[in-house]
């Protein structure tokens, strides 16, 4: 790409080091606020002073039996893999009949698609709580992992079409004259060709659900709380327990976010996490 | 589209194409010989020849059976795997909205109205639209507009996605753990206090006040909204600026006569997916504002309606509301959109 010739004139040097020393403070402040947690939960006492008087782990430990963190470790993960499964199984076939097929009515489907990811949660979540309380789902996991697939289910759609879109539609018609019917097409031809698109997909999945609140909050019970939730609660109530130990909880779901994050960054660019709902938006 | 590539059957080659199939290990079955023979007629029903068009009853019969009527509106097979998706969206989300929205309509006492008649004469429920907005707004503008000087600036960097990888990590990161992260750095013993009393600037209160919702709003906000700029920014054909360069037009003038007209319609789905974002704003403004006082915002309301009055009926009013609100502000910026320019950011030949 060749660059247009840049002016050189005073104005825009100094409107050029703005910008610069905005995006600066920016990234400073975001790496201050994660670091202040990151120090406090390894702390001993911190008070008037830069840094902490000294360096423990017993906060962890603490934080580990305070708030049941095995147990809300557990359910995090049985809801996050529940929701990427079901997702995938959901929403890849579905992207396929949107991406090969052109019936009366699609714009409407894919419409369809779409508000479920622009609605925030905190708008439908509500209703959906309420709806899911009626049928005896809510307060329980099923309940949970159900919210959770609401967003989730549109995503790997609308993620998967393009990806669908690539494949030369000649070697699914190769497949189908050789006697493969949808089951074996998908199972040899498609699933193999997609793993990229799909693991970008159920990956992007995987890091929204493990930070998405509402709908879980909305819908958890006691025992069906995800880590996030319970972050949230644990700092909602601070001052019950000691600062640290909450800080602790929140480095235990920073690192589970981030390591999951680190993954999906090797397979995706990180523009994507937001810019799904462009290319349909227009 | 994927069978249309296969050799239409009725044609000479059907016997070598029946010899493949017998090769492939399938035996002949009468199912496999009518769908052939179906597939052959819609083949024939939709490109049929040029010189039997006027009387096309010779090779398509005068009415198919259903299933290929359907199928030549491509409603088969393949179609209906789209089929569990959509009935779960419609289950668990357009039964729900539809469910809430009558449920709006059926309050605990009082007639179909009370609900609304309530929410619009309380000054504890009403003014919660205010103080929304109030942080919306502001909070929405601010992001747009710094993230389009920032892109412009970023777009030509070499190692773009290092800091788009930064920039990331709030979004992930979600709005709870932003909260307790300023509420350590932001306190008044924090880093930021400690950092301005370095310069001789007293304490600043920033928690557990309008100041903190605004600044957590603006911290897991803008890289939402400088992310999808700068994916709109860079979709811009770089010789349409080219061009201007070379006929003399100075940045501004470029940016002003050339990026901004074809970056409306980019600017308009972010003030709206961001507005709508911010407008829905929720444990930030329990956890770092005074959910009592000046950040009592909408969504605090229906939480307290759901969870501490058991109100479902007036919860799903609020609900309501809150999605007619971010329903009018939308439509108010999507028609000021249609203000500006409307066509392609390519270049094209012409």
């Amino acid at each position: 790409m060749s660059r247009v010739t840049q002016d050189k004139s005073i104005g825009e040097r100094l409107w050029a080091i703005t910008i610069w020393a905005l995006v600066i403070f920016f990234v400073v402040n975001v790496v201050a606020t994660i670091a202040a947690v990151a120090v406090s939960s390894l702390g001993t006492r911190w008070f008037g002073a830069w840094l902490p008087a000294g360096f423990t782990m017993r906060w962890y430990i603490l934080a580990w039996d305070e708030f049941q963190l095995n147990d809300v470790l557990i359910v995090t993960f049985q809801v996050v893999g529940a929701v990427v499964l079901f997702s995938g199984l959901i929403g890849v076939p579905a992207a396929y009949a949107l991406a090969r097929r052109n019936f009366p009515g699609k714009q409407f489907v894919i419409v369809l698609f779409l508000l479920p990811m622009m609605i925030p949660p905190i708008t439908f979540g509500i209703p959906l709580a309420t709806v899911l309380y009626q049928s005896h789902l809510g307060g329980s996991l099923s309940g949970v992992i159900l919210a959770n697939l609401v967003p989730t289910v549109p995503f790997v759609v609308l993620v998967m079409i393009p990806f669908i879109e690539q494949i030369d539609p000649r070697i699914e018609a190769a497949a189908r004259v050789f006697g493969a019917g949808t089951g074996r097409l998908f199972l040899h031809v498609l699933i193999p060709l997609l793993t990229p698109g799909i693991l970008a997909a159920l990956l992007l999945v995987l890091v929204r659900t493990i930070a998405m609140f509402e709908l879980t909050f909305f819908t958890a019970g006691p025992d069906s709380q995800t880590l996030v939730v319970a972050l949230y609660y644990a700092v909602y109530a601070a001052g019950v327990r000691a600062n640290q130990s909450i800080d602790a909880m929140a480095v235990v779901y920073m690192v589970t976010t981030l390591v999951w994050l680190l993954v999906a960054l090797k397979f995706v660019d990180p523009t994507q996490i937001v810019t799904r709902v462009k290319r349909e938006a227009h | 589209m994927t069978d249309r590539a296969i050799p239409p059957p009725y044609s000479p080659s059907d016997a070598g194409s029946a010899v493949a199939h017998g090769a492939a290990g399938s035996p002949p079955s009468p199912l496999v010989g009518d769908e052939r023979e179906e597939r052959g007629r819609r083949t024939a029903y939709e490109c049929p020849p040029p010189h039997s068009r006027g009387g096309g009853a010779e090779t398509a019969p005068e009415r198919p059976p259903l299933r290929v009527r359907l199928a030549l509106r491509d409603l088969d097979g393949v179609t209906l795997l789209a089929l569990p998706a959509i009935v779960f969206v419609a289950a668990l989300f357009v039964y729900p909205f539809l469910y809430g929205f009558v449920l709006s309509f059926e309050p605990k006492a009082g007639d179909w109205l009370a609900n609304y008649r309530k929410f619009f004469s309380d000054p504890f429920l009403y003014d919660t639209i205010g103080a929304t907005l109030w942080l919306a707004v502001p909070a929405t503008v601010i992001n747009v507009l710094l993230s389009v000087p920032v892109a412009m600036r970023v777009r030509y960097l070499q190692r773009r996605r290092v800091l788009t990888t930064i920039l990331v990590v709030p979004i992930t990161l979600g709005t709870v753990l932003i909260a307790e992260g300023l509420l350590n750095y932001l306190g008044p013993q924090g880093w930021f206090n400690r950092s301005l009393a370095l310069v001789g600037l007293g304490p600043v209160r920033l928690v557990h006040n309008y100041t903190g919702v605004m600044l957590s709003l603006i911290m897991s906000g803008f890289p939402f909204t400088f992310l999808l700029t700068l994916s709109y920014v860079t979709g811009i054909d770089p010789s349409l600026e080219q061009a201007a360069s070379t006929l003399g037009a100075k940045p501004r003038a470029r940016f002003w006569h050339i990026i901004l007209p074809l970056l409306a319609q980019g600017l308009a789905i972010n003030l709206c997916l961001s507005f709508v974002q911010t407008f829905s704003v929720f444990p930030s403004a329990v956890l770092l504002g005074s959910p009592a006082g000046a950040t009592r915002v909408i969504s605090i309301a229906a939480y307290q309606a759901a969870y501490e009055q058991y109100d479902y009926s007036m919860a799903s009013t609020v609900a309501m509301i809150m999605g007619f609100v971010q329903l009018i502000v939308v439509n108010l910026i999507l028609s000021a959109r249609a203000l500006f320019y409307r066509g392609a950011v390519g270049g094209g030949k012409g």
